[in-house]
């Protein structure tokens, strides 16, 4: 065989051919269970309507207390009614406060005053996080971000809550 | 790059030899299409293997959606069927397959008896053959059943008291296939859903093995 041109041998070529073909049907194969694996992924975040969670503007006092509502979930092929939970007070600018109880470290639940050593704190049960009135984390404690806000708005003297997001964006 | 990944493996667990043993074999002249056409018929074995390839593939991912219970059982089939992108395709590819499977396992046996390739020294592996295909049609069976609609149900049923008609063992055969004497229900889709998922493919898996290493062991059965 002549060294001056990069000659392909028979070895080489049936080896390219056969990767090349057993490649294409390879990824024939596999495209469709691999689109319909990701399909989660590439779903539209959905943007949930807001709720009437049974709260008059009137009676929202200037200490956080719970407030739970339902709302209808659909999760592919289930539909149900599930329970959300919002922490809510009129702050001192008179204006409403809506807290998602979900501690921004690992997701467990806080409950205002939820522990008698921290009196005018947040506190999360799992690993001792806490928070301030407003939903400040509190330095030296796990959670590295606030309480996430629940999208609001009054309509009739109403409270009407939707989804929860992190402070600044709500 | 690969070939410097592939010998950085081979340099210290030497597996050119393993290899060489699984991919690099003789094909007799009488077997290879290029020399005489009529040899493709050699070739439904590989792709009734291909197809069961395709089969447990398609299958695994069908799983990321199914639920094996009477309340969600034709619910999640739906949503994966019209909601899923791509979902349409995968359970199409199981579903056809399915039947393809059946289609070129029959080629491939009727290529064997009418080459006479199943006699001496080959008897053993025409057995594991007839194993393999009770399995096949273990799997078609307990398969049809997990869409969980009326053609699913009555099929079930029919083939439930085809089990029923075993001499002597029938009534026990047919509880323990359904799980329960009178319903073929929740107990029934739960059965037939772990049978068509792990017992029928372990098994087919072990024969399969079987299957291959004994016709490396004996070679092809000569020309006619």
């Amino acid at each position: 065989m002549s060294d001056e041109k990069q000659q392909v041998t028979r070895r080489q070529f049936l080896n390219y051919t056969l990767t090349g073909v057993g490649g294409f049907m390879a990824a024939g194969l596999l495209i469709s269970p691999l689109r319909m694996a990701i399909d989660p992924v590439l779903q539209p975040s959905k943007k949930g309507d807001l709720a009437n969670v049974g709260l008059a503007v009137d009676d929202i006092k200037d200490v956080p207390t719970r407030v739970d509502w339902k709302i209808d979930q659909v999760d592919a092929w289930y539909e149900s009614e599930v329970s959300q939970t919002a922490w809510v007070y009129k702050n001192e600018k008179d204006e409403i406060v809506a807290l998602s109880p979900i501690c921004t470290h690992l997701g467990c639940t806080v409950s205002w005053e939820g522990n008698d050593q921290f009196p005018n704190e947040f506190y999360c049960p799992c690993h001792g996080g806490r928070y301030t009135k407003d939903g400040t984390n509190i330095p030296g404690t796990p959670p590295l971000e606030p309480l996430h806000q629940y999208e609001q708005k009054v309509k009739d003297g109403m409270l009407y809550l939707g989804n929860p997001h992190p402070r600044g964006e709500a | 790059m690969f070939q410097k990944l592939y010998d950085w493996i081979d340099e210290r667990i030497d597996i050119t030899p393993i290899w060489r043993d699984i991919a690099d074999h003789e094909v007799p002249e009488h077997v290879n299409p290029a020399h005489h056409f009529s040899a493709f018929v050699y070739c439904f074995g590989g792709l009734t293997f291909f197809v069961v390839v395709i089969q447990i593939l398609s299958g695994m991912f069908l799983t990321m959606y199914y639920v094996p219970d009477i309340e969600n059982a034709w619910k999640s089939v739906y949503y994966l069927q019209t909601q899923v992108a791509h979902g349409q395709i995968v359970r199409g590819m199981h579903h056809w397959g399915a039947s393809v499977v059946i289609v070129m396992l029959l080629l491939h046996t009727l290529r064997v008896f009418f080459q006479g390739a199943y006699k001496k020294p080959r008897e053993l592996n025409w057995i594991v053959g007839v194993l393999i295909f009770f399995i096949m049609i273990g799997l078609g069976f307990t398969g049809y059943l997990l869409p969980w609609d009326n053609k699913a149900y009555f099929a079930t049923e029919v083939g439930l008291n085809i089990a029923g008609q075993v001499p002597l063992i029938g009534d026990w055969l047919k509880v323990l296939l359904a799980g329960d004497a009178q319903i073929v229900g929740a107990q029934t889709l739960t059965r037939f859903f772990a049978i068509h998922v792990f017992f029928l493919p372990g098994a087919l898996f072990a024969l399969l093995a079987v299957h291959f290493i004994l016709i490396r062991r004996q070679g092809i059965s000569g020309p006619l």
